[in-house]
C-alpha cells in the first residue's frame, strides 16, 4: 500500500473511530456507575440522527438558515437536548424501577426499550432513508481527501470528549460519579445523591450519543432508517469493551483503534466481506485474553 | 466472585451474536445454493434439471372459488421499502383495472400484503402466512433475490404459483416449476452494462463495489466481471460492503489507488447514494454505474440532492418512463394519476406480473393453481408495459433492457441494449 493510500485509511478510520468513541463513552459510563449495559444507547444515537434529519428537512419558519453555522450549531444542541431528555426518559421509565432486580432483568428490558424506540420511530417517521440535503465541499491535504463535513466531525467529536474528560476530572458532579462508580453504597453513605447521578450520567452519554447521530446525518450524508443505531451501537459497545468498560479514555481508544481497524480491513479486496466479522473477533479476543481491555484494570472483587 | 462477571460477559456476547446474526442476513446461508449457482457458471442444463427436479411435496389449502385472493410479498418497511412501496402501488393499479373491467373470470379480485422488511426468515413466514391462512390463489413477490429465494421453496412445496416482478438472479426461478419472474435475469443484466460501458464510453479499467449480503449484488458482480473482461476490459478491484454501513471510504480509497475509468456498484440505493457522495469526497470524479437496484426515487436524495455525487452516473432497468412507446406513457399517465409519483422500473414490472397472472387464470378457466401454473408457463407474447413477455423453458422472461443516465431528479433513456441471440439461455451461456 502507497503512503498516502495508507494516510488515507487512516483518516478514513479516525473519523469512523470517532463516532464509535462519542457512543462507546455513553455504554461504558452507564457501566462503571449501574454495571449495567444500555442497549438502548443505539437507539438514542439514531434519534439524534432524526431530530438533525428533521431540522434540515423543512424550513421551520425561517428562524435559521439550517446551512449556516449557528444554524448547524444550534441543530446539533437541539439534538442533544432531545437525546438528553430521552436518556433521562428512558433510565426513569425503564431502569429506575428495577434499581434492585437481578442484572439479567435489567439488560432484558434494556433490549425490549431498543426495540421499542426503534419502532417507535417506524411507526412516527415510516421506514424510507432519510438523508441531510447537504453537501461539503472537500480539502486537499497532500494526497489526502477530507471533507470540510469530516473535518468538523472530527474536531468537535474530540472536544466533545476532552470536554467530558474535564468533567469527570475536574468538577463536582464528576467526582461524585467517580465515587458512584467507585462504591456506591459507600458513596450513599457519604451524602452523594447517587439518584441524580445516575439520571447526570445517562443524559451526559445521551446528549453524546445523540451529538454523534446528528454529526453523522449532517457531516457524513449517511442515510437515517430506524435501524440506524443499530450497528453503530454494537460496534460502540465493541469499543467499550476493547478499552476497558467503565473507563472513559479506554472508551475513546477503543472507538478510535476499532476505526482504522475496520478501515484497513475494508480497504483490504481479501478482507473487505469480513469487515464486521474484524468487530466480534476482536471483542472475544479481548473478552478471552483480557477481559478487562486495554486500558482497564482488573479489580480483585470482594468476596 | 469471577465467575459471575464470566458468565455476564458470556451473556452478552450470545446477545451479541444472536442481534447480530439479525442483520447478517441468514439469507445468505440459505442463498449459499443461490449464490453458488449464481456465482461461476451458469449452466443452462443444471438449471432446468434443478428446476424441474423440485417437486410440490404438500397441496396447499383450498382457495376461496368466489372470489380471486392472491398474495403479494414485498418490503414495506424495511431497508429496501421504496422496492415494496412501488411493487404494491403497480399491484393495486392492476387489480383495481380488472375489478373495473367486471373482474378476472367474473369474480372480483382482492391482493393480500404482506410486509418483508427485507429479512429472509420474515419472507419465508409471510409466504407460508399468505398460503396457509388466506389461502391465495397465487403469490407475486418479491423484489430483492434474496427474498425471492426465501419465499420461492415455500411457495414451491405448497404448489402455488409465483411470479417475482423484479429479481434478476437466476437461482430465483431454478427452485421449481411453479416459480416465475417476468424479468430478464442478471447474466444479461451484467452483461448490459459491461457492454455498454466498453463500446458507448469506451471504457477500458472498471473497478467493482458490491453488498456483500445480497445474493442480487454478488450475482451481479460476478456476471458483470464475466462480461467485461471477455470484452477485454480489466477489473482493477473487487471490493464489498455491508448495507448497514455508513464508511465506504475505506473500499473507496483502495480503488482509487488504482485510477479506474468507472465504478461498478451492484447494489440497492439506499447504499448507492451515499457510496457517491464519498467518492465525490474522495475525489473520485469517473462514472459510477449499477443495475435495477438503483432505480429508486429515493436515489438521488442520498446522494446529497439533484446535480450532485450521483449526477451523470448510469444504471440498467427494465424501462424507460420517458420513453414514447404508447403503452409506456400510458401506464406512466394512470400511474402518476393515481399515485401522484412517476413509476419506477420496479412499479412497471409489478403491474405487469400482476396482469400476465390475470391472463394466465382467465386462459385456465378455473381457480385451480396446477392448471393456473401452466398457463402462466405458456405465456407468449404478452403486451407489457416492460416490453414483450415471453417466459421461456426456465421460467424466466426474454426482455431487453434500458440504460438510464441521472439527471437531475429524472432518469433519462439512453440506449436500449438486447440480448443478442433468442433467449436469455443463451446470453447466459455466451458470458459463461
Amino acid at each position: 500500500m502507497e503512503l498516502s493510500t495508507l494516510a488515507q485509511q487512516l483518516v478514513n478510520g479516525i473519523q469512523s473511530g470517532a463516532i464509535y468513541a462519542l457512543i462507546a463513552v455513553g455504554y461504558t459510563m452507564v457501566y462503571g456507575i449501574l454495571r449495567m449495559i444500555n442497549f438502548a444507547h443505539g437507539e438514542v444515537y439514531m434519534v439524534g440522527a432524526l431530530v438533525a434529519w428533521l431540522g434540515t428537512s423543512r424550513d421551520w419558519y425561517g428562524v435559521v438558515s439550517h446551512a449556516s453555522t449557528g444554524g448547524l450549531v444550534l441543530l446539533i444542541a437541539t439534538a442533544m437536548l432531545v437525546c438528553m431528555t430521552l436518556g433521562v426518559l428512558i433510565e426513569r421509565l425503564a431502569y429506575r424501577p428495577l434499581r434492585h432486580a437481578p442484572r439479567l432483568i435489567v439488560l432484558i428490558t434494556a433490549i425490549g426499550m431498543s426495540f421499542l424506540l426503534q419502532n417507535l420511530a417506524l411507526i412516527l417517521f415510516g421506514a424510507d432513508p432519510k438523508t441531510v440535503p447537504l453537501t461539503w465541499r472537500t480539502v486537499q491535504l497532500g494526497g489526502i481527501s477530507v471533507s470540510l463535513g469530516q473535518l468538523v466531525l472530527l474536531i468537535a467529536s474530540l472536544s466533545f470528549m476532552a470536554g467530558l474528560q474535564l468533567l469527570v476530572k475536574r468538577t463536582q458532579f464528576g467526582r461524585a460519579m467517580r465515587a458512584v462508580s467507585e462504591d456506591f453504597q459507600a458513596a450513599a453513605l457519604m451524602g452523594v445523591p447517587y439518584d441524580r447521578v445516575i439520571v447526570g450520567t445517562f443524559a451526559i452519554g445521551a446528549a453524546l450519543a445523540g451529538a454523534g447521530g446528528a454529526m453523522t446525518a449532517i457531516f457524513v450524508g449517511a442515510p437515517v432508517t430506524p435501524t440506524f443505531g443499530f450497528m453503530p451501537g454494537v460496534k460502540a459497545f465493541v469499543s467499550a469493551v476493547l478499552g476497558g468498560i467503565g473507563n472513559i479514555p479506554g472508551a475513546v481508544l477503543g472507538g478510535l483503534l476499532l476505526g482504522v481497524i475496520e478501515a484497513l480491513v475494508g480497504g483490504n479486496p481479501t478482507l473487505s466481506p469480513f469487515r464486521d466479522a474484524v468487530a466480534f473477533c476482536l471483542l472475544i479476543a479481548v473478552l478471552l485474553f483480557r477481559p478487562a481491555g486495554l486500558l482497564g484494570r482488573a479489580v480483585q472483587e470482594k468476596v | 466472585m469471577t465467575w459471575r462477571k464470566w458468565l455476564l460477559w458470556l451473556m452478552a456476547m450470545a446477545i451479541i451474536v444472536m442481534l447480530s446474526a439479525c442483520t447478517s442476513r441468514p439469507g445468505g446461508s440459505a442463498g449459499g445454493t443461490g449464490t453458488a449457482g449464481s456465482s461461476g457458471m451458469v449452466n443452462p442444463a443444471a438449471r432446468l434439471a434443478k428446476r424441474n427436479a423440485a417437486k410440490v411435496v404438500q397441496p396447499a389449502p383450498e382457495p376461496d372459488q368466489n372470489r380471486i385472493v392472491i398474495g403479494v410479498y414485498a418490503d414495506l418497511t424495511g431497508d429496501n421499502s421504496t422496492f415494496g412501496e412501488e411493487t404494491r402501488n403497480g399491484v393495486t393499479l392492476a387489480v383495481e383495472e380488472a375489478n373495473r373491467a367486471g373482474g378476472v373470470l367474473g369474480k372480483p379480485v382482492v391482493a393480500r400484503f404482506e410486509d418483508t422488511r427485507s429479512d429472509p426468515q420474515q419472507a419465508r413466514n409471510v409466504v407460508t402466512k399468505l398460503i396457509q391462512q388466506e389461502r391465495v390463489l397465487a403469490v407475486i413477490g418479491e423484489v430483492a433475490s434474496t427474498m425471492s429465494l426465501a419465499g420461492g421453496p415455500i411457495c414451491q412445496k405448497y404448489g402455488v404459483p409465483m411470479i417475482s416482478p423484479s429479481s434478476t438472479n437466476p437461482a430465483v426461478t431454478d427452485q421449481g416449476n411453479y416459480i416465475f419472474r417476468v424479468c430478464f435475469i442478471d447474466p444479461f443484466q451484467g452483461y448490459v452494462m459491461a457492454k455498454f460501458l466498453a463500446e458507448n464510453l469506451k471504457v477500458k479499467r472498471v473497478a467493482i463495489l458490491y453488498d456483500n449480503s445480497s445474493d442480487y449484488s454478488k450475482g451481479l458482480a460476478e456476471f458483470f466481471q464475466q462480461s467485461f473482461r471477455k470484452m477485454g476490459g480489466e477489473i482493477t478491484d473487487v471490493l464489498s460492503y455491508k448495507p448497514q454501513d455508513t464508511d465506504f471510504r475505506s473500499q473507496l480509497t483502495t480503488i482509487r489507488a488504482k485510477n479506474p475509468e468507472a465504478i461498478y456498484i451492484p447494489g440497492y440505493y439506499k447504499s448507492v447514494g451515499l457510496i457517491a457522495r464519498q467518492a465525490r469526497e474522495l475525489g473520485i470524479k469517473v462514472p459510477l454505474a449499477g443495475g435495477d437496484g438503483w432505480s429508486s426515487p429515493k436515489l438521488v436524495e442520498g446522494a446529497g440532492g439533484p446535480g450532485k455525487a450521483i449526477e451523470g452516473c448510469y444504471f440498467s432497468d427494465h424501462y424507460a418512463p420517458d420513453d414514447p412507446a404508447p403503452q409506456i406513457q400510458e401506464f406512466v399517465k394512470k400511474y402518476r394519476q393515481r399515485f401522484g409519483q412517476t413509476p419506477g422500473g420496479l412499479a412497471a414490472l409489478a403491474y405487469d406480473a400482476a396482469r400476465v397472472l390475470f391472463a394466465a387464470i382467465e386462459k385456465a378457466g378455473k381457480l385451480d393453481r396446477a392448471a393456473i401454473r401452466d398457463a402462466i408457463a405458456n405465456t407468449r407474447n404478452f403486451p407489457g408495459v416492460t416490453g414483450v413477455i415471453t417466459i421461456n423453458e426456465f421460467g424466466d422472461a426474454d426482455k431487453s433492457a434500458v440504460v438510464l443516465q441521472v439527471k437531475g431528479n429524472r432518469f433519462v433513456f439512453v440506449t436500449r441494449i438486447t440480448p443478442e441471440t433468442a433467449t436469455t439461455a443463451a446470453s447466459a451461456r455466451q458470458v459463461k
